[in-house]
This record gives C-alpha cells, structure tokens and sequence, in this order.
C-alpha cells in the first residue's frame, strides 16, 4: 500500500508496509495515484516508471506486507494509571472523568489500597524491569501524602524484586509549590502540567469549582515549574470547537517559555457544545498543517521545541510488535480507581461492564483482558487497509468504546486527525534531515 | 532518480530482538486521551537491528 500526500507545496508518499518514505514530483504521484497523465510528456512518463519500478524491485515500494505476529498474550501487567483522586478542584467543561469523580463520589484513594496496587504490579510484572505508574485523577495533587508514601514503598521495593519505577504525574498545577516542584524532581520520570493555552481559551473552559478564573495561577506556578524542573515534562492542554486555532495555543505556550507541548482534540459526545464535529476536521487538519510549518521555523530559533504528536522517531523505531498494538489497555496496561477497583485503562474508571477486578483479590478477569489485549490493527478491518495502521497501531480502544460501543471498531474522526498529524510528523522530520544534512 | 527522492528506507523493524515490552505505554506520556506508537522509541535502540537479513549475514 503506498499513501501519497501534498504538503507544504511538495509531494510526498509513504509505502505502508516498510515504512519508506519518498519526496514525490507530480508525475510520480499521478502515477501512483492512477491519476490521468495526460498533462505530463512520454519522456517523463517513462522516466518516473522506471523509478517507481527501480523502488519496486528493491522491496521499498510496494513492499511486501509485515510478517509480524502479536506475541501470545500473557497475564504480564508493567504499566499502572493509580486515580488516587476522583475529585478535583476544577470544573474543566469537558472532563471525560465527570468533573474528576468518575461518576463516583468525591474520594481519594487510601495508602493500602496504593500498596496493593503496586503490590499486584510488581505481582504480575513478570521479567519486566520497566514498571510504569502514572498518578491521575482528578487531581492527583488533593491526595499528594498518598502519592509520595506511594512512591517511597514502591522505591523500597524495586532492588528486592529487580524493578525500575517510572512515575508520572499529571496535575493542573494550582496549588503547585517549589516543594511539590522538588518531589517532582526526585522522583517523577515525567510530568504532565495540564494548560489549555491563551487566557481566554483556558480560562473558557478550565474553571476551579467555585467558578473562577484558573489561567493566572496555573501559568504562573507552570512558569515556576518550567524554571526548576529537572526532567521530562509536558504541558498539556485540549482544544474544543471553540478554539479550532488551536495553532495559536501551541504557539502562545511556547511563547511563553514552555518547550514540550502537547495540544489535543477533545473527547466529549457529539452532542456537547464543545464537542468535535465531522464538518470541523477540515478546519482542524489545516491547522494542523499551519502548525507544522511554524513548527519547523521555530526549531531553527531559541524558540525551538517539541510537539508531541509531531514527533515521530524513525531511527529508534519502535518495533513490529508495538506496531501492530499501540495501546496497552486492559494487556499490559491497567488503571486503579480510589476503592481499589482495577480497569483496562483510566477512560474505562467506573464502567462496570469491563471492571477487572480489585488490587485486593487480584484475580483479575483474564477472559476481558485478553480480548483487550487481541485487539490490534490484524483484527480491525479497518485498521488492516488503512496507510497510518504502523504509526497510530490501532488507536485508543476507550474512544472506540465509547463512541462506537465496541473497541473493535476505530473512531473515524480520531483516525482522520491521526492521519493528518502523520503526515505532518513525516513532513517535519524530512525537512529537519535535510535541512541538517546541508 | 530525478523523480523521487528517496528520504527513509524500512522504517517498520521486523527485527529480531524486538517485543521485549519494556517499552513505554503508549498513552502514559503526554496524552491519555488518545494512542501514538509513531513518537515512540525502542527501549533497546542499542541492540536492535532495523534489518534482520542484514543481522543473519
């Protein structure tokens, strides 16, 4: 399968299967397009033929299809989302979480429910090494004693049963001290400040729960972090339909002195205000395009800096295996709810239909997991013929749950955002390797 | 070539010394409400090999 694409007035094409990627001429793309070619010469014709077949026969176009086997599913779990808080003190208008409780009440998650939790990791890690667990909420910062206490016996464990913690935390930062900052460089392998960009668009949507305004505060204590954080970060913020120039967001924050952002689409129901429509993705894709092309001018600047979904890694890929499963839900991915209760992932807190089990029994219901795990781009139809399945490897099977009341089927307007941050991601890189070639 | 330019050859490793699975979840980074493989790295960028015939010669 061969993808071809235009973007910032060039012509690119991906061959699918091996992941080749090409910078195209008109001709060429007609060619591959099965397009007319009658505004091209015979000469041109035959010439771009005889590259396309050259490609052909050195199996980087049109190469064959990936031999690659998912490995047999095991119990293994290495990845843990702890939801230590279903409370929050915001009122963001578009938490998928229920305004930080899940549907749930207002509670935080005790130490011995966390001890078991990672108790039953290191449990069911297997040989793994690399135990991941990510604090969440909610805000996990209203239950920060449970968060450090957590971290420290974790610690504690790790030369007994030959394990490494990576810990993340995500928090919007309102209540952020230089001792919280401090723990966070200790500890923290990564954190995620939660900022939606301009003033008037976080402050639209990310409110505390009294109702005031949150853009001066979080901004300000996000500053302050950025300027003593020692370690990976990202500030991360969502865009609505009321800010589909999210461009302008990425680019405020890094204005502002941040250099690793993540901006995403919301994930709300079709009929929430603020929800994505089908006639905004036009609108969203090229601005996504804009982005790319700033992207690349401010990396050239001491303005220069990562956007997540522009990044794409292709000489340290990941391999086949992660290729055709991205998303570890329910697998080797779990998320623990504050009573203890174990979930494929933290967007499925709450679903009792898919409710695991508890960190407490640990007999976790092999049955659901394993139909979790199966889940991958050879048993998605629509994953299998689609040009972007080795770069989004399925996408995320909460979305697909919720909007398509199956994880079986992906989520078409995520799939079409997707593709288009692909391409720029594959745009950006070719240009940055040329450029740096020169 | 005068038509195509080639940028990156075999990017998707069907190497041999992959699945190892100490790699990162893909959504425990920068997301949480989505799923990218594509920004991912391999956790043993050392070891691997892009080509596995090139690995068996």
């Amino acid at each position: 399968m061969v993808h071809t694409f235009g973007l910032a007035d060039r012509l690119f094409a991906l061959d699918t299967e091996s992941g080749s990627f090409f910078e195209i001429d008109a001709v060429v793309k007609a060619l591959l397009d099965g397009d007319d070619m009658s505004p091209f010469s015979s000469c041109e014709i035959s010439e771009a033929r005889a590259e396309i077949d050259a490609l052909k026969s050195d199996g980087i176009l049109y190469s064959k299809p990936l031999e690659a086997k998912l490995p047999p599913y095991t119990p293994i779990i290495k990845a843990m989302c702890l939801n230590v808080s279903h409370n929050c003190n915001f009122a963001c208008e578009y938490c998928f979480a229920d305004g930080g409780t899940y549907n749930d009440e207002r509670r935080n998650m005790s130490f011995d429910t966390a001890k078991a939790a990672i108790d039953m990791l290191i449990e069911c890690s297997g040989k793994r090494r690399n135990l991941e667990v990510d604090f969440f909420g909610g805000e996990p910062m209203l239950d920060f004693d449970v968060v450090k206490q957590t971290v420290y016996y974790a610690r504690s464990k790790e030369k007994e049963f030959g394990k490494n913690f990576r810990f993340t935390i995500t928090t919007n930062a309102y209540k952020l001290t230089d001792d919280d900052i401090a723990f966070f460089n200790e500890q923290m392998h990564n954190v995620v400040i939660s900022i939606d960009g301009r003033k008037c668009v976080h402050d639209g949507v990310r409110k505390t729960l009294g109702g005031q305004d949150t853009h001066e505060t979080v901004l300000k204590n996000a500053l302050r972090f950025k300027q003593l954080r020692k370690g990976q970060y990202y500030v991360r913020g969502t865009f609505t339909r009321k800010n589909l120039d999210f461009c302008s967001d990425v680019l405020y924050l890094n204005d502002m002195g941040f250099d690793q952002i993540s901006i995403e689409p919301v994930v709300l129901d079709e009929k929430h205000p603020l929800a994505i429509r089908d006639e905004d993705i036009p609108a969203i894709k090229a601005e996504y395009e804009k982005l790319a092309l700033e992207y690349i001018e401010r990396r050239k600047t001491e303005k220069w800096f990562n956007f997540f979904h522009f990044m794409v890694d292709s000489d340290h890929a990941p391999c086949a295996a992660k290729r055709l499963k991205g998303c570890g839900a329910g697998g080797e991915y779990v998320a623990v709810s504050p009573d203890g209760s174990v979930y494929p992932c933290h967007q499925f807190d709450g679903i009792e239909k898919v409710k695991l089990g508890t960190v407490f029994d640990r007999k976790l219901r092999e049955e659901v997991r394993q139909s979790f795990y199966n889940c991958s781009v050879p048993t998605k139809s629509d994953c299998e013929s689609c040009w972007a399945k080795y770069y989004c490897s399925g996408g995320c099977m909460a979305n697909s749950y919720k909007f398509m009341g199956t994880i079986d089927i992906p989520y078409k307007p995520a799939c079409e955002l997707m593709k288009k941050r692909v391409e720029c991601s594959l745009v950006v890189k070719a240009i940055e390797d040329a450029e740096n070639c020169n | 070539m005068t038509h195509i330019k080639v940028v990156k050859r075999n990017v998707i490793d069907n190497g041999c010394d992959t699945a190892c699975g100490e790699c990162q979840t893909s959504c425990q980074s920068a997301c949480k409400t989505s799923c990218t493989v594509g920004n991912q790295s391999c956790e043993r960028k050392d070891v691997k090999v892009l080509n596995p015939q090139k690995k068996q010669k």
